[in-house]
Order: C-alpha cells, then sequence, then structure tokens
C-alpha cells in the first residue's frame, strides 16, 4: 500500500509520513476529526434544505398570486360580458364572442353530422379511431403519443361528442365499490404531463376491468401534452365506462384554459378544428363528475371541501350549468337598485386582491362572509379604506376593515342588508344591493368549494384569499362531513406535494398529485394510491428524470433555486417603478442604499408575496460596502430585448407586466386565430385594459406603437411578434451560456 | 439608513433574520415549526453545532411536555442569544482541512470512499446511511471511484490574503461559490 515518494503532498504543518507505513491516527484525534466534519457536513445540508424550501415557497407563492390574477381578469370580463356587450358603439363587439356559452344555430345532431362529413387527408399517418372503441385503439393511441404524433381533429371530435353524450348520463357523484378484491388506484394532478401518466400506466399497468382508475381533476393547462392526456382518459372512460372514472378538477374550465395554456396547445395543435374543438371541451369539463365515493367510505374530490358541503344536495345540483368556477352566476342588473357613489382616489398601485390588501392569504378570518368572485357582495368603503387597495379592482369587492372580526358574522348566503354591491367602472362606482342568493349560485358555490378548497390544520371554514376562490377548512369541518355522511377518509388533490403526496387532518385527509417536477425538474415526485376492500391506501412514488444521470441533492436544489429566483426576478422587474417609488422614499438622501430591513418591507409590501426576503436578499440584491442593501442591483439581471420605439421604458415595463392578460385578450379577440388583430382592436382592447387597471397610459403613445409594429402597414398586428417585445433576458444566464 | 454598529439595531436585525428563516418552515403559518426541523434552520443560520450541542437546544425549547412542535415563542429569545454570542461557530477551512489530513494518513489528496465511511459511520456523531449514502453520491468522483478534498496535492497559493484551497476537486460537494457564501455568513 505504500508507495511513498510518488504521492507527495507539500506543505503539511505536521510530520509527513515519507516512508510509506502506514500509521493509524489517534483514536482522539480520529473522532475529533470525523465531529468536525460530520458538523460541517450537516450544516451544508440545513442550508441545503433551507434553499430547497424557500425556493418551493417561491414557486407556490408565485403561482397561486397568478391564480389570483386570473380572477381579477375573469371577474372583470364576466362584468363587461354581462353589462356592456359593445365598446364605443360602432366599434367591434369585442368580449361577447369569448367568454359566454355560444348560442349555435346547429343543433347537437347536425353537428355530429358535419363532423362525420370531416375527410382525413391521405397524407395523415396518425391513429385513426372507430366507434365504439376497443382496445386496439386505445392501444394506437398511446403508441402514438409517444411517438410525438397528433391525432387529427375529425377523431378529437368524434371522440369528444361521444365522451359529452356518455357523461350526460353519469350523475355528479359515482358510487364505486371494492369488490371482488379489486384494488382501485387514484391518481391526482397531471397537468399535462403525459411521461407521467405513461409512468403510471407503466408501473401499475392499464386501465382495465381489473385494474380500476379514478383520476381527480387537472388533467390540463400547464403541461405541454394536455391534449394528449385528455384524449387518452377519454379513450379509457369510453372503453372501460365502470372501471375508469374522472372527476372534474378547477382547470377543466375554459377561463382557466384560457390563461394556463390549454387554449393556446388545442389552438397550436387544430388549426382548423381547434375553436369547434374548444367548445367542445367546455361543455365536455362542466359535465365531469364532481365526486367519487368507494364502498360508500372514501370521498374523492379534487380540491376540497367547506361547511356547506353536502353530498344530498350536491348531487342534485346541474352540473354542466357550472360551465367555469370563475364566472358568478349573472344577477340581472334589472333586479338590483342603482346608487351612484362617488369614485375614490384611485393609484397604480399594481394588482390587488379579493381581500384586504396585505395577505399572507393563510390567516383564518373571523368573519365567514361568502366572496363572490365577481361582486355580487362587497361593501361600500369609504374613500380612505378604498384608497388602500389598488385601482383596478374593478371588479372585486373591496373588505373594509370594518366588516372583519368585530360584527357578528352574517349567514353566508345571505348578504346583510348594508352590504351594496361596489362596481366601479370609469367614472363612478355603482352601488347595487343584491337580492337573496337564487339556488343557481348556491349550487355553484358547493361546485367552486369542492374544486378549489385547500385544507388547513387549524379549526374552521375560512375564505381561501391565497387562491380567490374555495375556502380553508379544518379538521373539524373533515370531522363533521365525514361523520354525517358515514365516511373515513377524504382523498383530494389540488396541492403540489414534495413527496407526492401528504396526509393531513389526523389521516383523514390525503392529499395525491401526480404530475412530478411539477415546478422544475426535480422539485418534486409524484404519486398514486392504491385501495383495496379493507381500505387501507397504498402509496406508490415516482419521479419522471430527463436526464440520465442522477443528479446529486445539490445540483438539483440549484437547478429549481435557479427557476424560482428568475421568477422571482422577473415579478420585481414587471413592478419596477413602483418598487423604485418605495425605495427612494427611504433613501432622503439619495445614496442608493437602504436597510436590509426597509428592502425586506418594501419589496414585501409591493409585490405581496409572502415570502423569507431576508433570507433570499442575497441571491436577489448587493450590499455595499457599508453593509446596506443597493436597491437597483434587483434589477440589474434583467433587460427587455430591443425596444421598439417610440416605446418608453415606462411603457415597455407596463406591458411586460401585463403580458399574459394581453395574450388572452389578444387571443379572445383573434376569432379566427390567425395570429393578427387590427389595430383598431389592438387601440380598443388597450383602451378598454388600461381603464380597467387605472393605468395611465398616453393614447398617443399607443397609437404610434400599434402602427410601428404593424410592419407591413396592411392595418394589422402580428401581435405574437408583438408580445415576443416584451420578453425579458435574464442578463446571468446569457452570461453562464456563454462561460458554459 | 441604519447605523450598522448601533447595538440594538443588531438585535433587530438578528430576530428579524431569524423570524424568515422560522417562517420557512412553518407551513401552517401559526407560529410554530416541527421539532425535527429546529437543526435545519438553526444551522441555516450559520451555526455549526455538533447532534449533543443541538440536543440542548431542542431540550431548551422543547415544551413541558414535548408536543413535537417548538413554538416561535421560545425560539426567538433562546436563538437570538445563540447568534449574538457567536455560539456554534463556523469552522475554518483550515480546520477542516487538516480533519480530512487526520484521515488521509498517508497523505494521498484523497480518500477511499470505504474509508470515509468507516469514519464517518463509525466515529465521531455517526452519519445515518442516508446521511452517508447523500454525501458519498456528491462527494466520489464517479471515474476514480475515489474522494478528493485536495487538489492534485498541491494547495493553492495564498489569494487575497485568504487561504483558497483545494476544494475545487471537491466540487459537487463543496462548490466554490457556497463555500464564498458560507464564509460571507455573519
Amino acid at each position: 500500500m505504500g508507495c511513498g515518494t510518488s504521492i507527495a503532498v507539500e506543505n503539511q504543518t505536521r510530520p509527513s509520513e515519507t516512508d510509506g507505513s502506514i500509521k493509524q491516527p489517534s483514536p482522539a484525534l480520529t473522532i475529533k476529526a470525523a465531529i468536525l466534519i460530520q458538523r460541517w457536513y450537516r450544516r451544508y445540508v440545513a442550508r441545503l434544505e433551507m434553499r430547497r424550501r424557500y425556493t418551493w415557497n417561491i414557486f407556490q407563492s408565485i403561482e397561486y398570486a397568478g391564480e389570483q390574477d386570473q380572477l381579477q381578469l375573469s371577474s372583470f370580463f364576466s362584468f363587461m360580458l354581462d353589462n356592456f356587450t359593445q365598446i364605443n358603439g360602432n366599434g367591434p363587439d369585442l368580449i361577447s364572442h369569448l367568454l359566454d356559452s355560444v348560442v349555435d344555430p346547429l343543433t347537437e345532431e347536425v353537428r355530429q353530422l358535419k363532423q362525420e362529413q370531416i375527410v382525413v387527408p391521405e397524407s395523415y399517418s396518425g391513429p385513426h379511431l372507430s366507434f365504439p372503441l376497443s382496445v386496439t385503439d386505445t392501444n394506437a393511441l398511446l403508441c402514438a403519443f409517444k411517438e410525438e404524433q397528433t391525432l387529427h381533429g375529425k377523431y378529437v371530435l368524434q371522440l369528444l361528442y361521444e365522451t359529452k353524450k356518455f357523461l350526460k348520463q353519469m350523475p355528479n357523484v359515482i358510487y364505486l365499490s371494492t369488490s371482488y378484491a379489486k384494488e382501485i388506484t387514484i391518481c391526482g394532478d397531471l397537468h399535462g404531463s403525459l411521461d407521467d401518466l405513461l409512468l403510471i400506466f407503466y408501473k401499475n399497468g392499464l386501465p382495465s376491468a381489473e385494474n380500476p382508475y379514478v383520476f381527480n381533476g387537472d388533467f390540463v393547462d400547464r403541461g405541454k401534452k394536455s391534449t394528449e392526456i385528455i384524449i387518452i382518459l377519454f379513450a379509457f372512460l369510453l372503453l372501460y365506462p365502470d372501471h375508469m372514472h374522472l372527476n372534474r378538477g378547477n382547470h377543466e374550465d375554459h377561463i382557466m384554459n384560457l390563461r394556463y395554456g390549454f387554449t393556446r396547445e388545442v389552438m397550436q395543435k387544430y388549426k382548423t378544428h381547434g375553436r369547434e374543438i374548444l367548445q367542445v371541451f367546455q361543455d365536455v369539463f362542466s359535465l365531469l363528475p364532481l365526486a367519487t365515493v368507494i364502498d360508500n367510505k372514501v370521498l374523492i374530490v379534487h380540491g376540497g371541501i367547506s361547511d356547506k358541503t353536502d353530498l344530498d344536495f350536491l348531487s342534485t345540483v346541474e352540473r354542466h350549468k357550472v360551465k367555469s368556477a370563475l364566472r358568478v352566476p349573472k344577477r340581472s342588473i334589472d333586479d338590483l337598485s342603482v346608487r351612484a357613489c362617488s369614485r375614490s382616489s384611485s393609484r397604480h398601485s399594481g394588482r390587488s386582491r379579493l381581500d384586504s390588501p396585505h395577505t399572507s392569504g393563510r390567516t383564518s378570518r373571523a368573519s365567514r362572509r361568502r366572496k363572490k368572485h365577481c361582486t355580487k357582495q362587497g361593501s361600500c368603503s369609504s374613500s380612505s379604506s378604498s384608497s388602500s387597495s389598488s385601482s383596478s379592482s374593478m371588479c372585486s369587492p373591496r373588505v373594509s376593515s370594518r366588516n372583519t372580526p368585530r360584527r357578528p358574522p352574517p349567514s353566508p348566503s345571505l348578504p346583510s342588508p348594508t352590504d351594496v354591491l361596489q362596481v366601479p367602472f370609469l367614472d363612478s362606482f355603482v352601488s347595487l344591493e343584491p337580492p337573496e342568493p337564487p339556488r343557481e349560485e348556491l349550487e355553484w358555490q358547493q361546485v367552486v368549494d369542492i374544486l378549489w378548497s385547500d385544507p388547513k390544520n387549524h379549526n374552521g371554514c375560512s375564505l381561501n384569499a391565497f387562491r380567490g376562490g374555495g375556502c380553508y377548512f379544518g379538521p373539524d369541518v373533515t370531522q363533521t362531513l365525514l361523520q354525517k355522511h358515514g365516511l373515513c377518509l377524504l382523498i383530494r388533490s389540488h396541492e403540489c406535494k414534495q413527496e407526492g403526496y401528504e396526509l393531513c387532518h389526523n389521516g383523514q385527509v390525503i392529499t395525491i398529485f401526480s404530475a412530478s417536477n411539477y415546478y422544475e425538474e426535480g422539485s418534486n415526485r409524484g404519486a398514486y394510491i392504491k385501495l383495496g376492500p379493507e381500505l387501507v391506501p397504498r402509496f406508490f412514488q415516482y419521479q419522471v428524470s430527463r436526464s440520465t444521470r442522477k443528479l446529486t441533492l445539490h445540483q438539483k436544489v440549484r437547478v429549481a433555486e435557479g427557476s424560482a429566483l428568475r421568477a422571482l426576478k422577473e415579478k420585481l422587474y414587471a413592478h419596477r417603478s413602483e418598487l423604485m417609488a418605495a425605495f427612494q422614499q427611504y433613501d432622503i438622501d439619495n445614496t442608493g442604499r437602504i436597510s436590509t430591513s426597509e428592502w425586506a418591507q418594501v419589496v414585501e409590501s409591493v409585490l405581496r408575496l409572502d415570502l423569507p426576503w431576508r433570507t433570499l436578499r442575497p441571491r436577489l440584491a448587493r450590499l455595499g460596502a457599508d453593509g446596506n442593501v443597493e436597491y437597483k442591483s434587483c434589477f440589474e439581471d434583467i433587460s427587455l430585448g430591443e425596444l421598439i420605439p417610440p416605446v418608453t421604458p415606462n411603457l415597455a415595463e407596463t406591458l411586460y407586466r401585463y403580458r399574459t392578460d394581453l395574450e388572452i385578450i389578444f387571443n379572445i379577440i383573434d376569432k379566427d386565430h390567425s395570429g393578427q388583430i387590427s389595430i383598431e382592436e389592438f387601440r380598443q382592447t388597450w383602451k378598454l385594459f388600461s381603464s380597467h387597471l387605472g393605468v395611465a397610459v398616453n393614447d398617443q403613445a399607443i397609437d404610434d406603437m400599434a402602427r410601428s409594429i404593424d410592419f407591413n402597414k396592411d392595418g394589422s398586428i402580428d401581435f405574437n411578434e408583438f408580445l415576443e417585445a416584451f420578453r425579458v433576458v435574464h442578463k446571468l444566464d446569457v452570461k453562464e451560456q456563454q462561460q458554459g | 439608513m441604519a447605523d450598522k454598529y448601533n447595538a440594538e439595531t443588531i438585535i433587530t436585525e438578528t430576530q428579524k433574520r431569524i423570524s424568515n428563516a422560522f417562517d420557512v418552515f412553518d407551513h401552517e403559518s401559526n407560529k410554530t415549526v416541527d421539532v425535527r426541523e429546529i437543526g435545519t434552520i438553526i444551522r441555516s443560520l450559520g451555526c455549526f453545532p455538533s447532534e449533543a450541542e443541538l440536543h440542548d437546544v431542542i431540550a431548551e425549547l422543547e415544551e413541558e411536555e414535548p408536543t413535537g412542535f417548538v413554538r416561535y415563542e421560545k425560539f426567538l429569545p433562546t436563538v437570538t442569544k445563540i447568534l449574538l454570542e457567536r455560539k456554534f461557530r463556523p469552522i475554518p477551512e483550515d480546520l477542516l482541512l487538516q480533519a480530512f489530513e487526520v484521515l488521509d494518513q498517508q497523505k494521498r489528496g484523497h480518500l477511499e470512499p470505504e474509508e470515509l465511511t468507516k469514519y464517518l459511520t463509525q466515529e465521531g456523531e455517526p452519519f445515518t446511511q442516508e446521511e452517508m449514502d447523500e454525501m458519498l453520491s456528491a462527494a466520489v468522483d464517479p471515474d476514480k471511484n475515489i474522494s478528493f478534498y485536495w487538489q492534485d496535492g498541491h494547495p493553492e497559493k495564498k489569494q487575497n490574503g485568504a487561504l483558497t484551497t483545494g476544494w475545487m476537486k471537491w466540487g459537487a460537494l463543496i462548490p466554490r461559490q457556497l463555500w464564498q457564501e458560507h464564509l460571507e455568513q455573519p
């Protein structure tokens, strides 16, 4: 073993062994050395764990904040759609062809006939389906999708029409049994991740009479293979109607799809038939059952429950009428008496939340007021309280601080007499007194609670301000419901969990999530449950890995963290002017620096993300020599691409911030999905949108910009190009790529 | 702007740091954390306690009737004291290096995974199998199946007054950046 001289190590402060004989270190010294290394390593791991945790927090916060933004947008649309179908009289009918169920002159039969007449070209090399479906068809689909093929629009439509017919005869709540010693497999959110679905089928076998499955919602959005997943699931549904069951999730909702990618995916893959396909999806989604019960003991719903949940009532709900959880059942404005309030001062202070200004979203509210997403309850807040939330709350009810704790909570479904609907629009607030909620609304409420709620560990049931929809329900609520219906377990999904599943409420609630690497490569595992007649759940975890080499913990954390921080930096950038204004308020002497405390305070109050800002500070901003934060350094890493004149940096920032919303609006306007809209439409869109946001933008600047984007001067804008201009570049990434 | 040398400010700043770190692990937002995460939180704040020292701290933080949770009201004052008194100070890099050298009596500049495992799972405050596996996966050079702690046997010369040691090879385990951050911690 000893060959001495060839492995010489210099510069030893201790006597080196030159003769090659191995001398064991003294036991005492060994122990000390070992302890030192162990101490050091454990600290290293702790730091990694901290990074992993806050990375997770960042992803979740941003995700939920995004969902809240979505609700803002939807409530805006809903309001506009309900009450104003034409803007500027002679302008195009911007919104009406969007969100409402299209009054289709063709009957179902006629439409189906038309679809049957679609000719599949010879050149098509994908799978052909024949109805009624057989195992050959499902196998063909699986093979084809593995090969990255696309199913022809004709078959998609056929599949959807058949599925719709089938689902119409299903009840809202499906009762299953585990007789014949069959184990039922329960899967959670898939979110367009075909790899995860295929992995589940690989590990657990395909659905069949011997291998029944329940898929608990959120099949689409976010991932790139939502269409493939939903096609496979529907195909198996038709093939094994007694052994394959799908619950509706909050993303089986056409308004959510507009923002989270499914609409875009369908339109990209199906240029000819996309629109019709989306319309049928709208119906099919609303026809999906809401809950599944196994052996009368285990309840499976996508989100959760509330203290109002009642399975008997739920069974009677007309579920197909709730096309989207984000559209409150319409109350005619005529029913409401109108009073005008003067407009309060508006500030361009960013997005408001549906709840009080500063919300971490997690504290339970003492008052149990039912929150309607599009407005119908609210309070006529005085100008002082309303100025604390932003003017962009066009359609969101303002909960003035008067309404929390001290008042006795009014009955949730009946508005208190002093509640008024507050609907600010353009120049004045319109105050309306809401009548008693009709049955339609109660039904809608039941559905929303099922699809959007989250369990929390404190007792009680409070509004889920974090998400903007549904409730937080405590162990007592769970206990009550389970007892009421003689159940023993609630299985739900809706929340991403690092291990793919999580138990809470003393084991009475299980969250099951089946999309691995949801936030980022390595962020989390996926899992599914197998439940046999003894009703003891068994969990199976997995993780799809793109890289063949196993990443070390450190590498995984680094990748995920990088992604999270990029998203966070973009958020900082999007609120740059607001942040700078607030920073400068603390920096009276204009030194460019403020204390860490001040920095953290500003960022938290502007971004309204409940994150450990001090812990994150080293990743986001630099310290000066005096130990204070150089606040401008937060924005250093990001730059926009080339700005098209006459776009000013301010305008650029605004457009960047609202680009997702703009994209959605553009998609709506672009009826034929050509990627082009007219300048007039663009101008109107912008006007509408900016008044909704309370953004002060020079009309002339917009006009100039629109015209300059119209490169070929034909009066239309390619808005994809337009949006491209507002993508940001992360300079650090670029540098890394150049070095690497 | 904060006066860095103001004692009160230092205490407040420290407490806010502690609060932030605590919040990251406060999953239910009810100002409690699982007692099993205490070690992680304290270490992430810059402390290097041994397991024994950590047990003492936990004992101090736990309720009279242990609930499995630690409340913020108890956590804050205890940990503030720890940080302000600078208990459990970081390990200087040359000391850490010497520790590795002690185990590497032949002065080869590396350790075989088996040796590392033997020492770290049997001596001192032994690693669990999981801890050992993770360290090996990060630290072992897959081609040579040994774990380096010393680059080519030649320590880097002193640069900027600091001894930059051969941590390059230890890259996966202690990337330079992480080490730098570690040094930056107060």
